[in-house]
């Protein structure tokens, strides 16, 4: 990198792979805009593994559309920047973005009956992606039968003729890791990659994901609602609500030790955490607030059942509360006098 | 692959096997004797029997049909009634022209239609999308008729331009292609709008799925995603359209070539239907039935080649 922008980032920077500061994106909806992330700030340390946590609409989808810049046409980026090996993502033509794609940054996505095109074969697919390599079809064909080899597929020389609807949705979960992983990228986001396979199946997907990372070194960006899968393959973990980060850092501290009522409660939610036989698995009352008429302080309140009088009125600052361990409540705030949104603002670039 | 294209020729032939029996049908249904159009109504007993006996009239009508079947499989279509020639040849010497004009129609309207519905689709409510879609709607709403009487009126007698009847001097290709551009225009250009709108909305919808995103996250050049990943997929619905519509473009034939005086199968069946002429019409509108089954049949052997699903279900 240019030693213009290195100088700009600050030194700590310079261990991560993927740093996103005070990111803020709305969409252009009939009813107004809608803030699906407000003031995200993470980052993703090298050969680190980091999951992000939340429920459906909570910006988890939006986050890495932004990160690898496939964003609806309705979006518009507030403010912010994505840092990628420390050059700003959100700053780059179309151009540039694309060339990063699939080689230093690539996905798996959560459908992997989706995720292969239907007429053409998985060779055909493979093949293509290479297409920046100045390598024969033979050589490339050979590279990607490797890979398929590496993600457990047997015989891949022959199932590189087939199409998709020839594999099982678990097959093509793998093919699509050994896609994404073909170039050896330094950051694979994987968006609920094992949400649609069965739980058998996510354990082995799982294994072999943690293995292949270790082989190549790259970092891991990895989308999950399953707090199980987060614990056991992760390294940090990002909680995300309504479009915020409410709280982040080691899985140990967040998951042993929840300094949020959110995450608190999520963890209680947990299938895998409940021990006891019950009628009703437990629940979080209320619901995710209206994104397009935010509701002023705490984004949480309404459904806190820890909250008082400031929460309705302030927004909590995102504050480090014991090392990487991080979270935006009143709760956890000792000094209560002067806190109050400073840590946001200092972030805003633009 | 084999076996799809073997049962897909198999249904082919009972389509063809029920159409031709229908056909036959309805012809002996319109109403006017054959023998007293042809006579007059003056004409003799024996001169009657002798007609109806040639064209075998006398006898009961699944024995026509049978021996109609029979002898078409020998190739032998029976002989016109005025003329003696065998109905073969007729038919064979009319459907060149009626074949290059559909086909010249039909590829020239996909090729403009289809382009139309990826730039379309690929500029999503641009001014350029919207003009295509008002320019589509009107294509698709005028009838080929109309455009047929138009074109006429203004490029053949007004402009000068194109000539007004006839195909063009039989082996003067350059002639030929000259007459063949207004008649073409007339058939092709609802299409163009029809096959606009179609690919459109089919790309639209494949544009929006998971593996387009997939392609993009890996960084594949836009253009390549869309004319090699996308509209593969998008142009089945089409082929199958194109392949049904072969149906409407000889319906759309028969009137432009009674509108530009011009030979083929169209202009054969009207003459031939109001001389009551029984052979020829049968053969006529047989080849015309081939042509349909072949046309659906070629489109969904092209569906099993383009996607790999169609070629494996049962």
């Amino acid at each position: 990198m240019p030693d213009l922008l290195q100088s700009e980032v600050l030194p700590e920077t310079s261990d991560n792979v993927l740093d996103i500061r005070d990111l803020s994106i709305n969409y252009g909806t009939p009813r107004g805009e809608l803030q699906a992330l407000r003031h995200v700030s993470m980052s993703i340390g090298k050969k680190k593994i980091v999951g992000i946590v939340g429920e459906s609409g909570c910006g988890k989808s939006t986050l890495i559309s932004a990160i690898i810049r496939l964003m609806a046409s309705n979006a518009t980026v507030q403010s912010g920047e994505i840092l990628f090996k420390d050059q700003d993502l959100l700053g780059l033509k179309e151009k540039q973005m694309r060339a990063l794609r699939g080689i230093d940054i690539s996905m798996v996505f959560q459908d992997p009956m989706q995720t292969h095109n239907p007429v053409l074969t998985i060779g055909r697919q493979m093949v293509d992606i290479q297409y920046r390599d100045k390598l024969s079809k033979a050589n490339k064909k050979k590279r990607a039968a490797g890979m398929l080899a590496l993600v457990g597929i047997p015989d891949p020389e022959a199932r590189l003729n087939q199409y998709p609807y020839e594999f099982s949705g678990g097959m093509r979960q793998r093919i699509a890791i050994a896609m994404a992983l073909m170039a050896k990228p330094d950051l694979l986001i994987a968006d609920e990659p094992t949400t649609a396979l069965d739980a058998t199946l996510e354990v082995q997907i799982i294994k072999r994901l943690e293995e292949l990372q270790d082989e190549i070194g790259c970092s891991i960006l990895f989308i999950s609602h399953h707090l199980g899968v987060i614990a056991e393959l992760c390294d940090e973990v990002v909680v995300m609500y309504a479009g915020e980060v409410i709280e982040q850092g080691s899985v140990r501290d967040v998951f042993h030790n929840p300094a949020h009522p959110y995450t608190a409660a999520l963890l209680k939610c947990d299938p895998g955490h409940i021990k006891e036989k019950t009628r009703n698995l437990p629940t979080i009352p209320g619901e995710v607030p209206d994104l397009v008429d935010l509701p002023s302080g705490c984004i949480y309140q309404q459904r806190c059942t820890k909250g008082f009088a400031r929460c309705q009125s302030e927004r909590p600052a995102f504050r480090q509360i014991n090392g990487s361990h991080g979270v935006a409540c009143h709760l956890t705030e000792t000094d209560l006098s002067k806190e109050t949104s400073q840590q946001n603002e200092e972030g805003i670039t633009s | 692959m084999l076996s799809y294209i073997l049962r897909r020729l198999g249904l082919a032939m009972v389509i063809t096997v029920l159409a031709v029996t229908l056909l036959f049908l309805i012809i002996h249904m319109i109403p006017g004797d054959p023998v007293s159009t042809m006579l007059g109504p003056r004409a003799s007993p024996e001169l009657r029997a002798a007609l109806e006996e040639r064209m075998g009239l006398n006898r009961p009508l699944f024995v026509q049909i049978g021996l109609f079947f029979f002898n078409m499989l020998n190739g032998d279509l029976g002989t016109d009634v005025f003329s003696n020639r065998q109905v073969t040849d007729i038919v064979l010497g009319q459907l060149p022209y009626t074949l290059t004009l559909i086909l010249s129609s039909i590829t020239w309207s996909a090729t403009l239609g289809i382009t139309l519905g990826c730039y379309s689709a690929a500029n999503r409510n641009s001014l350029a999308d919207r003009l295509t879609g008002i320019l589509s709607v009107s294509m698709i709403a005028v009838p080929a008729f109309v455009v047929s009487l138009y074109s006429l009126l203004i490029f053949a007698v007004n402009l000068k331009w194109f000539p007004a009847i006839g195909a063009g001097e039989p082996g003067n290709f350059s002639d030929q292609l000259w007459h063949l551009v207004l008649p073409s225009l007339a058939i092709g250009l609802s299409w163009v709008g029809y096959i606009a709108r179609l690919v459109r909305a089919s790309m639209l919808e494949i544009m929006g799925e998971g593996h387009v995103r997939t392609a993009r996250s890996f960084g594949l050049p836009e253009r390549w995603i869309t004319y090699s990943y996308a509209l593969r997929l998008a142009i089945l619905p089409t082929v199958t359209v194109i392949g049904v519509g072969m149906g409407f473009l000889l319906s759309a034939a028969v009137f432009t070539e009674i509108v530009f005086s011009r030979p083929g199968l169209g202009k054969l069946v009207i003459d031939s239907i109001t001389t009551r002429n029984y052979p020829v019409v049968m053969g006529a509108v047989l080849f015309s039935t081939l042509i349909f089954v072949a046309s659906t049949t070629l489109a969904d052997i092209v569906n099993a080649v383009l996607d790999p699903r169609v070629r494996s279900s049962k």
